[in-house]
């Protein structure tokens, strides 16, 4: 099969999806109101960590205003990523047809 | 597995800095040969580096209730091995402590050791051990990918621990942190896997010259792997 490893892929990202719709449903029914579930695991650590006491020595020296500039900065990332890996394979595509 | 800035206390962050230094200054030693003496992998390279920037910008939610990033860094690895993975971990968390505060300028140490070395030694080895033993190539590469993304959390969790045992200890606040990092890590870490194999079909089929280029495939894999493909 010629796009076989694309369509697996696929479907364990559908599968993955799925299986987070149905978790997310069971979650969200027990949660009470202004409870958010879903937060960062990263920041789960660092509570585990404040939680015995210990309080952090130094603070980040900026941090980004509010969650939509966060997810700017987030955006922008992703965004140069995807620019540098399409015009690369784009460019190696465009050689192989020229050649 | 960002480290908070902050979140590591001395001497622990200091350790980790001095550990990661070494790698880091062969990762640039090796750079410098590499755009020396092999030009053309050079977009290969910035493919790498553009895919940890993509994929550790993505807060994918898990099965437990919470969301985690992959690393990306497996690419990197299997292509050019941990030293060059830890400079380009290094640009990517630089970039996020500095402009998210998702991780820190004092915790840079340890999260380059994790993201940029840890994982992407995993996957070199195993990439080397899976093409030695020939195993299918594309399984070998979502094998080493997938397990680069769980041991960067893995590592984490035993940097974390041996900062704070706690009242625990170090076995008992490693299980803690291992449950918030690397439980929520496994169905990422073979999403990850699966999205490198398929980054390393396309370079297969666009550029192998470039994998034989680095001793990274043989000509006659090259060819069995597009004759699969066609």
């Amino acid at each position: 099969m010629k796009h076989g490893m694309e369509l697996a892929v696929a479907a364990l990202i559908v599968i993955f999806a799925a299986v987070f719709l149905f978790q997310d449903a069971a979650i969200q029914a027990t949660l009470g109101d202004g409870e958010e579930a879903w937060g960062g695991a990263d920041g789960e650590a660092a509570g585990l960590i404040e939680a015995s006491g210990y309080e952090p020595w130094i603070e980040p020296f900026w941090e980004p205003p509010s969650g939509e500039i966060e997810s700017l900065l987030f955006a922008l990332q992703a965004a140069i990523g995807a620019v540098i890996i399409g015009y690369v394979f784009g460019y190696w595509q465009g050689n192989r047809k020229a050649a | 597995m960002h480290i908070m800035e902050g979140f590591l206390p001395s001497p622990w962050w200091e350790i980790w800095i001095l550990i990661s230094l070494p790698f880091v200054a062969i990762g640039l030693y090796q750079l410098n040969k590499l755009v020396q003496e092999k030009r053309e992998t050079l977009p290969l390279l910035a493919v790498a580096g553009a895919f940890v920037f993509v994929l550790s910008s993505l807060k994918i939610p898990s099965f437990n209730g919470s969301c985690s990033h992959p690393t990306g860094t497996g690419l990197g690895g299997i292509l050019f091995g941990p030293c060059i993975a830890a400079v380009l971990g290094l640009i990517v968390l630089v970039f996020q402590a500095v402009f998210l505060a998702h991780g820190g300028i004092t915790t840079l140490g340890a999260n380059v050791f994790s993201m940029g070395i840890a994982g992407p030694a995993v996957a070199y080895l195993i990439y080397k051990a899976g093409t030695r033993a020939g195993a299918n190539t594309y399984a070998t590469v979502f094998i080493a990918a997938a397990l680069a993304d769980l041991v960067t959390y893995v590592v984490t969790s035993v940097q974390l621990a041996l900062a704070f045992p706690g009242t625990a200890g170090f076995f008992g606040a490693f299980s803690a942190f291992a449950a918030v990092f690397a439980v929520t890590q496994v169905p990422l870490a073979i999403i990850e896997g699966a999205v490198i194999m398929l980054v390393f079909k396309y370079i297969v089929q666009l550029k192998p010259e470039i994998l034989t280029r680095l001793n990274l495939l043989s000509e006659s894999t090259v060819q069995k792997l597009r004759e699969a493909a066609a």
